[in-house]
């Protein structure tokens, strides 16, 4: 009982202190950058949401998704949808951005957004049981098509036109507050009961059901879980700037799968790595203007043949191993 | 019924062009387990060639000449099975050894840049794809084709059987056989299996190319971007008859045509993207290795 009880405090304590973490770090951003540099903190943000997600069904479960971006599309739509058509009955919001009371409904809406997104991964999920390889990856990439596809002909979240008039209600804070959170909750997935059992499908999937694994449950979990994510992502993506079907094509699935592989496959903190460098490269390079697109492209083939496994392959950036390689450089500490 | 046939002859025409490109991608997949990326926008390259080898030579406009027109098919071949050696040689061959994501990921990368070089070079906005040979529109019953779409089936038919024939009949076919059923295996025969992954890159190559001449003759708006929907479709083409499959190509091709055109016709143009995935979605639930693909058992 005791343990259970101070598990709670503990997690309440972090989760109050991500929040208050990221209010701080928004409110210094916003004092120290420039608007353009916000601009793409927040898209790196949401791009490493993005990444880490994909990589429990790419890099940890070792399936193949290329339909991210569709999920991405679903939980973008129905936040935005809920925020325009059913909040303003449900809550006399009156309040301006960044009070509290303005809170509750845009966590409702994207909490709203990953859960559909959520059934919609659950559906992309059951082909699994039957395909493998290349066959499913190309399924997902159907689905995420064919949403995009059918959201393009709603009318009520505005078809062709893109849809308008959405608060905006994200801000670097919410980003990088449900980047942490994301990053934990994954982490500790990852290693726990079920993460092994999800690593263990990604190592040999008839060996793991030798050994008792449910692989197809899993597998199906796994698709659930990114999906979730990924349509938390779409709504920050949704409530930050214009929304129009074209930015969840399947160039943007690519674009994500090309993070999670430069940082390293079942590496969170590789899809970290990878995402931030990706978002901040087209940037970086802007110096070379018409030529930027080029480089960048060539810089991938380049990186893919120099490091196939990714930056930092399957290993993880971990404080204690940092600490103790910067202990092991000091001549004497080492002893 | 008229307007059904109607839409099933335009829907063939667009299927050869699906089937053309899909045929490059079954084959390289069949040698190398490779979803090369990159293979719709060889089919763009291809149309730019067209273009310019016309303007070159004068080719279109006041003097069409279908001889002329066939060098340039050919000349639009050749320089696209040229890049797809040399695609093949120094992106994919040094990554050949490591994972398949890896190699997938390469593949994208030569796509970008093919597609921003392109940009680049020919400039981002569309290009009027010269009229190679004179257009005439003919009524097969009261179906109403054009001498182009005629033009299109027929080249590429006398592709595909040609392509067939070479796989079926010549040693170096049986070799590009024998290195897709196990590499390791053909190796230890004798084959030299690069040079066998070096034809398939230039056979391959040469199809998309041809594919885009075609399709700069049936809709003459050509753009560096014009290979990426195509070059998915094409793929999804590949994947329902049956991934490493020839003849599953070709009828993946006609079928994704085909059906376009009908949700086209019958439902909304806004919806021509989707039907292909739905077909495909819908057919490997039942089939999972695609219409022609072998299922092959898992070896514990």
């Amino acid at each position: 009982m005791l343990r259970r009880s101070s598990h709670l405090v503990r997690g309440l304590a972090a989760f109050v202190a991500v929040a208050l973490g990221a209010w701080i770090l928004d409110g210094a951003a916003a004092q120290v950058v420039n608007p353009y540099v916000y601009r793409i903190l927040v898209l790196c943000g949401l791009n490493i949401i993005l990444a880490m997600s994909l990589n429990l069904v790419n890099g940890v479960t070792g399936q193949f998704s290329i339909g991210h971006a569709g999920f991405m599309a679903v939980g973008a739509y129905v936040s935005a949808a809920f925020t325009v058509y059913a909040a303003p009955r449900l809550f006399a919001v009156t309040s301006e951005t960044g009070t509290v009371a303005a809170a509750l409904p845009f966590v409702l809406a994207l909490f709203l957004g990953g859960l559909v997104s959520a059934v919609a991964g659950f559906l992309v999920g059951l082909p699994s049981m039957r395909l493998r390889g290349d066959y499913l990856a190309i399924v997902t990439l159907g689905f995420g098509e064919i949403i995009r596809v059918a959201i393009l002909n709603i009318d009520a979240v505005g078809g062709a036109r893109g849809f308008a008039g959405i608060p905006q209600r994200t801000n670097l804070a919410w980003v990088a507050g449900i980047a942490v959170l994301t990053f934990v909750f994954l982490r500790n997935l990852v290693r726990s009961y079920h993460g092994r059992a999800l690593l263990a499908i990604r190592e040999d999937e008839i060996a793991a059901e030798a050994l008792g694994v449910p692989s197809t449950r899993y597998k199906v979990w796994a698709f659930v879980i990114a999906a979730f994510f990924a349509g938390v992502a779409g709504g920050l993506f949704s409530h930050y700037t214009y929304l129009h079907t074209n930015s969840f094509t399947f160039m943007k699935s690519i674009e994500v799968i090309v993070m999670v592989v430069l940082g390293g496959m079942g590496s969170l903190t590789g899809s970290i790595l990878g995402a931030s460098i990706l978002t901040a490269l087209p940037e970086v390079l802007r110096f070379a203007n018409a030529d930027r697109l080029i480089i960048y492209s060539l810089l991938l083939v380049i990186l893919m043949i120099a490091r196939p496994q990714g930056i930092l392959g399957s290993r993880e950036i971990s404080w204690g191993r940092i600490v103790q390689r910067l202990r092991r450089k000091r001549p004497g500490a080492a002893a | 019924m008229q307007e059904l046939l109607q839409q099933l002859a335009n829907g063939i025409a667009w299927g050869s062009i699906y089937a053309l490109i899909a045929l490059g991608y079954t084959m390289v997949y069949g040698i190398l387990r490779l979803i090369n990326f990159a293979h719709g926008d060889i089919y763009m390259v291809g149309a730019f060639a067209a273009y310019y080898l016309a303007r070159l030579t004068n080719a279109g406009g006041a003097n069409p000449s279908p001889a002329l027109a066939l060098a340039i098919l050919l000349g639009s071949m050749l320089i696209c099975a040229l890049l797809g050696v040399a695609m093949e040689y120094f992106a994919y061959r040094p990554v050949r050894k490591s994972s398949r994501l890896t190699a997938l990921i390469t593949a994208i990368g030569v796509s970008l840049f093919l597609e921003n070089l392109g940009i680049r070079l020919f400039g981002a906005d569309p290009k009027f794809f010269p009229q190679l040979i004179a257009p005439r529109s003919i009524s097969l019953g009261g179906v109403m084709v054009t001498n182009h779409q005629i033009t299109v089936v027929i080249v590429s038919v006398l592709l595909m059987v040609s392509l067939s024939l070479f796989i079926q009949r010549t040693r170096t076919g049986k070799a590009m056989r024998a290195v897709s059923f196990n590499r390791d295996a053909a190796s230890l025969m004798g084959i030299p299996v690069n040079r066998i992954i070096t034809i398939t890159f230039a056979i391959g190559s040469a199809l998309a190319a041809a594919a885009g001449v075609l399709v700069g003759l049936t809709n003459p708006k050509i753009e560096p971007l014009m290979g990426i929907m195509p070059g998915v479709k094409a793929f999804v083409a590949a994947v329902l008859g049956g991934i490493g499959s020839v003849p599953g190509a070709v009828i993946g091709g006609l079928l994704m045509g085909v059906s376009e055109y009908l949700v086209v016709g019958y439902l909304s143009s806004t919806y021509r993207d989707a039907i292909a995935f739905v077909i495909l979605i819908l057919v490997l639930l039942v089939k999972p290795a695609g219409l022609f693909g072998r299922n092959i058992a898992e070896k514990v």
